[in-house]
């Protein structure tokens, strides 16, 4: 009996010190998440100001305000989802509503599988190539817009294509034993019961592509440019090519710190809140059918 | 009466083979949108080789320039690393290169004035070719870079021969210094180095983290505990990079400077702890599904028989998720060789070989963003970068595929 | 005294109820068989003797259980060692990714067994004990999971074994077997009486009444009849128990 107590002292005495040590690691995670959010956040708020936000860059970009970077990350925005959203939506619909199990399905999956793992400069490389110089779209937002479309495609199409999977197989049922087609199943009845989930997706990736630097570079971004574009054709500034440009080579770094920290706290603020408001739809909604 | 009947068919008829009609029609719009995927990677695939495949058709030399020695010199050939030694004068006698015992001398257009007057030149320097010519049949040790509009009809010299550049070579040689003049240096060696070095610390960093996290959130924490911190880690990953590079350059960079007493603080590891910071998020999500994939069954049978919740976990839970975790690690790894901004943020983009994790290395994304946008369009150096993206988009095809084969073994298993 | 003692149990999932005031005893070295309809709170019930509920989140019990007279629940019960001494046998077949040797060896490794040679021995003869030597003596070293399910169900009553409890749970043992393979195990359990005291859930009343000593018939978390088996299959004091056995629902 004293062995086995012995024993399982030494058991729960392990188990202690490793558990500690685990939930130590992943509050420490967190933690690192509050550091570095709390840091932009403390150091970026000074910066913040309706000049800040509303007024182009001046002296060297040192001071004035950032607001055609926030126009071009915009402009970057709607041009790739213009472009990506319906493709992606589509797409997904043929792999989970129309196409049956199989080869083709296999390989679809297969390539959104691979383009979703390509390193985003090797976007920045093909939107140069492609849009750029073959197309002859020159650097301009629907170069730079049809790169990022492409990078969030494999994105949309996944969190659509998990949209559609919940949706109950009696409700398709029921609406093709009424003798609806396949399509107005589709488009009648399961896609609006996806689509709040759908629109998660589409928020995920707005906040994506509003952080993306690398595929922008060579295709679209300008380091200095203090005009609002006026056409898909022009250059932009955008905020994350803005940071990168401001805290390692502007003219005066370091008087330009403040105006990098509230660049990073703007950026910041789009994610977080793509994050919760995403989160929060799932949530609600999430919720209003499980009462159903 | 028959007749309205049978016109009644006819019209449904009609309008059935209509709506089948655009059925088909909606059908070929969603298979075309479905393959646009598969169309991107492919043209990816098309246009990265076919701009990088340019540079191993060139020389590395610039087009239009030419180098040059005397008639009588034996060397026939030299290797781009030899050029630029010799250029460096790290090479001074034509002996070290298999030659006669004979001192270089370096030639570059802008030293004519060494030797000759601006009247001899000529007002327009129309004699510019003619006194090359002589220049280089005169001195039996000289090597001379020009341009080959300077060339003249008759030249007395011997142009050197340059090897074009091989896949070989570009992927051995030790030095990548593309706008070196007169000849580019394109060995990607240190940009390979590099880049393995910055992902490897990283992942070694991450790897216990997050596979401890995991754990934590997977086995341990309270339903109530996880739905709260696991939001939180995921918010991690949707930090932008050039976010991640910027606190890295601010907090970060200073910190390795002071804690090590070095002259920069933008090193490797500067690199390898933001990936690892950014690789996390990853490695926790992966790997923590699959470890709630461990059937229940399996760990209250290990419960049941007095084993305790630590022992379950490592000899039962893990063992069990080993695949899943392998594929979190690896694509870790990809995110990590894949990043760009935030590594060229951070790592002072020296391109050596590095040999510690104290010194600036430069990465393979970070040179292509780097250098990119100073290449002239279908330049050598423009290809070489293309090239260097196609090695970026094979390393990370490969670990793709590994985890699909990972995972896929995983999967069997649960069968 | 009695081998297991409860008093006044009472166990809630969150808010909800599942087993009203259960008070039963049992002896040692009896088979007493836990019968119901699904749902009824049996599977529960059985799951507080060797604490596998404490898993559960946002769970709570009241009441004692007692096993050789000391509080399973109480504050000096070491978990581990109360499972070690209380073997569990599930439903389905559950034999972990292991080797058929490694899968018995499994609780004696956890409890600190390190001796090969204690080791082996004692793998051997729980596999002797389930009569399952003959049939895999030459395989020991294969994956458990080639053995048919009836096969691993003794493979997995032999893990149980070999740490040597004195009390075995068994959850729906035969559920998911095949008519000869449960007969393989029903035997098994007449023979393992002699020295262990077993509890068994089961659905199957040709079951209860074939290997059992006593029987419990639990009905919507309440224990409502508690008895001889002989006595509760014959002639049944409740009338909802006679409604049960003779099959008029459940």
């Amino acid at each position: 009996m004293n062995v086995e107590n012995r024993l399982a002292n030494k058991k729960r005495r392990s188990q202690k010190i490793a558990f500690g040590i685990f939930s130590f690691t992943s509050y420490s995670v967190v933690a690192l998440l509050f550091v570095i959010l709390a840091f932009i956040v403390v150091k970026g708020i000074g910066a913040i100001s309706w000049e800040f936000i509303s007024e182009m860059p001046k002296n060297g970009m040192t001071e004035g305000g950032i607001f055609p970077a926030i126009v071009g990350t915009l402009c970057l925005v709607l041009a790739s989802m213009i472009f990506a959203f319906p493709i992606g939506v589509l797409a997904a619909i043929y792999l989970n509503e129309y196409v049956k199990a199989g080869w083709p399905k296999k390989i679809i999956k297969q390539m959104t599988n691979n383009l979703a793992g390509v390193p985003s400069i090797v976007f920045g490389l093909f939107g140069m190539s492609l849009f750029v110089n073959k197309l002859g779209f020159g650097d301009s937002i629907l170069a730079g817009g049809l790169t990022l479309g492409l990078l969030v495609l494999p994105v949309i199409i996944r969190t659509t294509e998990e949209a559609l999977k919940s949706v109950d197989d009696t409700f398709r049922q029921a609406s093709l034993a009424l003798g609806a087609s396949k399509w107005e199943t589709t488009s009648k009845i399961v896609f609006p019961i996806a689509f709040p989930n759908i629109i998660t997706g589409l928020i995920l990736s707005i906040g994506r592509v509003s952080g993306e630097t690398a595929p922008i570079l060579f295709t679209v971004a300008a380091y200095f440019l203090p005009k609002l574009p006026t056409s898909i054709f022009d250059q932009a500034m955008a905020l994350p090519y803005h940071l990168y440009v401001i805290s390692t080579s502007g003219t005066n770094i370091e008087a330009s710190r403040s105006m990098a920290y509230g660049t990073a706290l703007i950026l910041i603020i789009i994610v977080l809140i793509s994050n919760l408001l995403a989160n929060g739809l799932r949530k609600y909604y999430g919720k209003k059918v499980k009462m159903n | 009466m028959s007749s309205v009947v049978l016109l009644k068919i006819k019209h449904t008829d009609l309008k059935t083979n209509f709506k089948q009609i655009k059925e088909k029609i909606i059908e070929f719009i969603l298979m075309l949108s479905s393959a646009a995927t598969s169309i991107t990677v492919v043209l990816i695939v098309f246009f990265l080789f076919i701009e990088g495949a340019g540079v191993f058709s060139k020389k590395p030399i610039d087009k239009g320039f030419l180098l040059a020695v005397n008639d009588s010199n034996s060397v026939k050939k030299l290797e781009p690393s030899q050029i630029k030694d010799i250029f460096d004068q790290k090479i001074t006698n034509w002996k070290e290169l298999g030659g006669k015992d004979q001192a270089i001398v370096l030639f570059r257009t802008g030293d004519i004035t060494d030797y000759y007057t601006e009247e001899e030149l000529g007002p327009n320097f129309e004699y510019f070719p003619d006194k090359i010519n002589e220049l280089i049949a005169k001195t039996p040790g000289i090597i001379a870079f020009f341009s080959d509009k300077y060339k003249s009809k008759d030249f007395k010299g011997r142009e050197l021969e340059l090897d074009k550049i091989s896949v070989f070579k570009f992927l051995s040689d030790e030095e990548w210094f593309p706008t070196a003049e007169p000849v580019a240096q394109m060995g990607v060696k240190p940009l390979i180095y590099g880049t393995l070095l910055v992902s490897f610390g990283a992942i070694v960093l991450a790897l216990p983290i997050g596979l401890f996290a995991a754990i934590y959130l997977s086995e341990i924490a309270k339903k109530r505990t996880r739905n709260f911190l696991k939001p939180l880690i995921e918010l991690l990953a949707g930090i932008p990079s050039v976010v991640y590079g910027f606190f890295g350059l601010v907090i970060i960079v200073p910190l390795i400077q002071s804690v090590f007493n070095l002259p920069v603080g933008e090193t490797a590891l500067a690199g390898s702890v933001v990936l690892a910071i950014m690789a996390l998020p990853t490695i926790i999500t992966i790997s923590e599904d699959a470890m709630r994939n461990t059937p229940r069954a399996m760990k209250e049978a290990s419960l049941a028989l007095g084993a305790s919740h630590w022992q379950t976990i490592y000899k039962v839970v893990i063992p069990y998720s080993a695949s899943g975790i392998t594929a979190g690690a690896i694509l870790g790894i990809g995110r990590a060789i894949g990043e760009t901004m935030a590594v060229l943020m951070v790592t002072g983009n020296a391109a050596v070989i590095p040999h510690t994790f104290l010194a600036p290395v430069r990465t393979i994304p970070a040179t292509i963003a780097a250098e990119l946008g100073e290449a002239a369009n279908g330049g050598l150096h423009y290809e070489a970068l293309f090239a260097l993206g196609c090695i970026l988009f094979v390393i990370t095809f490969g670990i793709n595929m590994l985890v699909e084969m990972v995972t896929n073994k995983q999967s069997h298993k649960k069968h | 005294m009695h081998k297991i003692e409860s008093q006044n149990v009472n166990f809630y999932y969150g808010e909800n109820q599942a087993l009203h005031d259960i008070s039963l005893s049992m002896k040692e070295n009896t088979v007493t068989a836990l019968i119901g309809p699904s749902g009824c709170g049996k599977s529960t019930y059985l799951r507080l003797l060797n604490r596998m509920n404490d898993l559960i989140d946002d769970t709570k019990m009241t009441g004692n259980i007692l096993i050789d007279g000391t509080d399973i629940y109480g504050n000096s019960t070491n978990v581990d060692n109360l499972r070690k001494n209380v073997g569990m046998v599930f439903q389905k077949p559950n034999p972990f990714p292991k080797t058929i040797f490694e899968n018995v060896a499994y609780g004696l490794r956890v409890n600190g067994i390190t001796d090969k040679n204690e080791i082996e021995e004692r793998v051997v003869t729980t596999i002797e004990q389930v009569a399952l030597w003959g049939e895999v003596k030459d395989k020991l070293k294969k994956s458990a999971f080639e053995l048919s399910g009836g096969q691993q169900q003794r493979l997995c009553i032999a893990r149980a074994l070999a740490i040597k409890p004195s009390i075995l749970l068994m959850d729906e043992p035969t559920s998911a077997l095949d008519p000869i393979s449960t007969s393989k195990i029903e035997e098994l359990i007449y023979e393992l009486k002699n020295k262990y005291t077993i509890v068994i859930v089961t659905h199957n009343m040709q079951q209860a009444g074939r290997v059992s000593d006593n029987t419990a018939f639990f009905y919507m978390g309440n224990l409502i009849e508690y008895d001889k088996t002989k006595s509760i299959f014959t002639k049944p004091a409740k009338k909802q128990t006679e409604d049960y056995i003779t099959g008029r629902f459940g």
